[in-house]
């Protein structure tokens, strides 16, 4: 089907361009090591308690984020571009195709993050349930790019201050991070996977109300 | 020559309540061409973006359609190309991949190969077709956009300001362009030039108080 | 308009003088007296005038919602007008619930916040506002602005429903009814107040709606004048 593959060749084009520029991927890793180290500095001995320690997690992810899931539209609109994708690609397979990136992009971060943690706070970041950690950071990520994929499509039409992007993503994310905070807790407390289920199903309810509601404004934005 | 036609009505746009311009219909089929003049502001631009469906009218509607048979504005894109100083190329890839990358995006049927060394060497960019398009000269940015309008063959092909930024040597190129384009489809011009509103059969004047005047 | 007008100030005067008037008693007799309710009892008086406007910020939300929604339909400024105008009213009366909320916490719990489910929707709920204007701050053109902070309002308004329903359930809190509320400070929140409490309760809720009603009113008449005035005003 030539929406799928048109989807494809954007993602593509984005993944190829970002290799290229190395636009968000600089910021991003800047981002992580800059906020696990101030992180470390604070507590110098300090153990974290789990509860700490899953808020710190997704704090980073969360600022991270801010810092390079807006790329995939301000960077067009930077550069004047976004004339050039309308007349080749339709709306749906732009939103698609810029969503999927951001969701390749989240998933990068918290692997990052991940690998980064066990490393830094190898005592306390001891993950006991990984199943309940596995499906967090995996619905976790998926929520997280759907607010910021539409939001940065707003952002990217503004005469953009840098901090419009946060300031307009954090409220809608706060649902998001309590339940991704809280389910991480249990999986670093080491509950059983059904502790979790609660937190689960608040997290596709989101997923689905944010992708659809986004797909269906999305003509809005996208379009002058 | 296929049927094509592009009929616009009564199309008005406003920013924040100005009426730019106010009712323009007019109609054209295969082997029509029109151009838009008028002076700097007088919004010549803003209506090519709303012929390409880049830019939404306050009022009015643009319809396309294809042996006799009205197509939505998402399938008319397949056959809608435009020039025009507002469009820019990836400056981070090359001539060549900017074809390949866009025609991909586009989901184009034909082998981007054959086609994007055809177009490059018309615009006469093949031997910079692997030099970032961050290097390239305005000129040459010029031709490249020429070469990604014309790619796939569109029944439709839109120019604002064709000749910008070109030497002698490009406004050659263009005006075998238009020759070729007349004979296939429609082509719409939107110039201050005098010379270049000549090569097109009907002229549409947009005026200071958001008239239109449909002339020829 | 002007049953609105009169039945706004009558009904508020009204609860300020009974809500803050009519004494408690342990066995209320009659219209004039008010049951303690164990846990609360004068505090409880804070429930006329917190929980009213709480509820209208929301209230405001949904309207500047469903004008946001109407302008993505209708492309007509003045729907644009009526979202915002509602939506200041909406960012007023949140900082009024934030504010009346705090003062309840401090004599009830000891310290002005504390991050239980309620309090924190109504903190997120102002964030929102805030967002919404700053974004409107941040777009020239008169259309994109419309456009944008309706979408944006929408979506916002997505997440909603999951903090104001989803999170009280999943966590417990301070406020009165959440999980792990002791003893009974449950007449106040299921509604189950004796009958001149609730009484002045739901006059008050409407006192306060009406006065947003009306405010809203003097907003848009204004906004459209301020449009008319300067036709060209980005």
């Amino acid at each position: 089907m030539s929406a799928l593959s048109s989807t494809y060749a954007l993602i593509r084009k984005d993944i190829l361009s970002e290799l290229r520029t190395r636009y968000a991927l600089n910021a991003l890793l800047m981002f992580v090591v800059t906020t696990v180290a101030t992180i470390l500095f604070a507590l110098r001995s300090d153990q974290p308690t789990p509860t700490v320690l899953s808020g710190m997690y997704w704090v980073v992810i969360f600022f991270t984020a801010m810092s390079g899931l807006s790329r995939v539209f301000v960077s067009e609109e930077e550069r004047g571009t976004t004339m050039t994708l309308q007349l080749v690609a339709s709306p749906s397979v732009v939103y698609f195709g810029k969503l999927l990136f951001n969701v390749a992009l989240t998933l990068s971060l918290t692997l990052a993050v991940t690998l980064l943690y066990t490393i830094v706070f190898s005592t306390s970041f001891t993950i006991q349930t990984p199943s309940i950690f596995a499906v967090t950071v995996l619905l976790g990520s998926l929520g997280f790019a759907s607010a910021a994929t539409i939001i940065a499509a707003i952002v990217a039409k503004a005469n953009t201050r840098g901090t419009l992007y946060p300031v307009l993503a954090f409220p809608v994310l706060i649902v998001l991070l309590m339940t991704v905070m809280n389910a991480t807790t249990k999986a670093l407390d080491g509950e059983e996977f059904g502790a979790a289920m609660g937190d689960f199903q608040i997290l596709l309810g989101y997923i689905f109300a944010m992708t659809g509601g986004s797909y269906l404004l999305f003509d809005f934005v996208w379009k002058d | 020559m296929i049927d094509v036609s592009l009929t616009v009505a009564g199309i008005t746009k406003s920013f924040s309540r100005r009426a730019i311009f106010r009712d323009i219909s007019f109609s054209l089929h295969g082997g029509d061409s029109l151009a838009i003049t008028g002076r700097n502001g007088s919004g010549k631009s803003t209506l090519v973006k709303i012929l390409c469906d880049v830019l939404t009218p306050t009022a009015g509607a643009v319809q396309y359609a294809i042996d006799g048979k009205n197509v939505s504005m998402e399938s008319a894109k397949d056959q809608l190309g435009m020039v025009s100083p507002y469009l820019q190329l990836y400056d981070e890839f090359s001539g060549l991949e900017n074809l390949e990358l866009l025609s991909r995006i586009r989901s184009n049927n034909f082998p981007i190969d054959e086609r994007s060394s055809e177009f490059l060497k018309l615009v006469g960019l093949w031997d910079r077709r692997k030099d970032m398009v961050r290097t390239y000269s305005s000129g040459m940015k010029q031709r490249l956009k020429y070469a990604f309008a014309l790619l796939h063959r569109p029944l439709v092909l839109i120019l604002d300001e064709p000749t910008s930024n070109l030497d002698a040597e490009g406004v050659d190129v263009v005006k075998s362009v238009v020759e070729n384009q007349k004979s296939s489809g429609i082509l719409v011009v939107a110039t201050n030039d005098a010379m270049e509103a000549r090569w097109c059969g009907q002229e549409l004047q947009l005026g200071d108080q958001a008239q239109a005047e449909l002339k020829r | 308009m002007k049953f609105v007008k009169y039945g706004s100030i009558i009904l508020i005067t009204f609860v300020i003088i009974a809500g803050l008037a009519i004494p408690l008693s342990p066995s209320p007799q009659g219209w004039l007296q008010f049951p303690v309710i164990p846990a609360l009892e004068e505090k409880a008086r804070n429930i006329f005038f917190h929980v009213p406007v709480a509820w209208t910020t929301v209230v405001a939300f949904l309207v500047a919602l469903f004008y946001g929604y109407r302008y993505l339909r209708s492309r007509d400024i003045n729907d644009d007008i009526k979202s915002v105008s509602s939506a200041g009213l909406g960012l007023l009366f949140c900082v009024l619930a934030t504010i009346t909320g705090a003062l309840w916490a401090k004599f009830n719990w000891g310290s002005f916040w504390n991050w239980d489910p309620r309090e924190t929707s109504i903190f997120v709920l102002l964030l929102i506002y805030g967002a919404y204007f700053a974004l409107r701050s941040a777009l020239e053109s008169e259309e994109k602005r419309a456009t944008l902070s309706a979408v944006y309002s929408i979506v916002a308004g997505i997440t909603v429903p999951f903090f104001i329903f989803v999170m009280p359930r999943m966590m417990a809190g301070l406020h009165p009814g959440a999980k792990g509320d002791p003893e009974g400070a449950g007449p106040v929140v299921q509604f189950d107040m004796s009958p001149n409490m609730l009484l002045v309760f739901l006059l008050s809720l409407l006192g306060f709606t009406l006065l947003y009603v009306w405010l809203f009113n003097i907003r848009v008449r204004m906004a459209k004048l301020e449009y008319e005035r300067n036709p060209h005003h980005s």
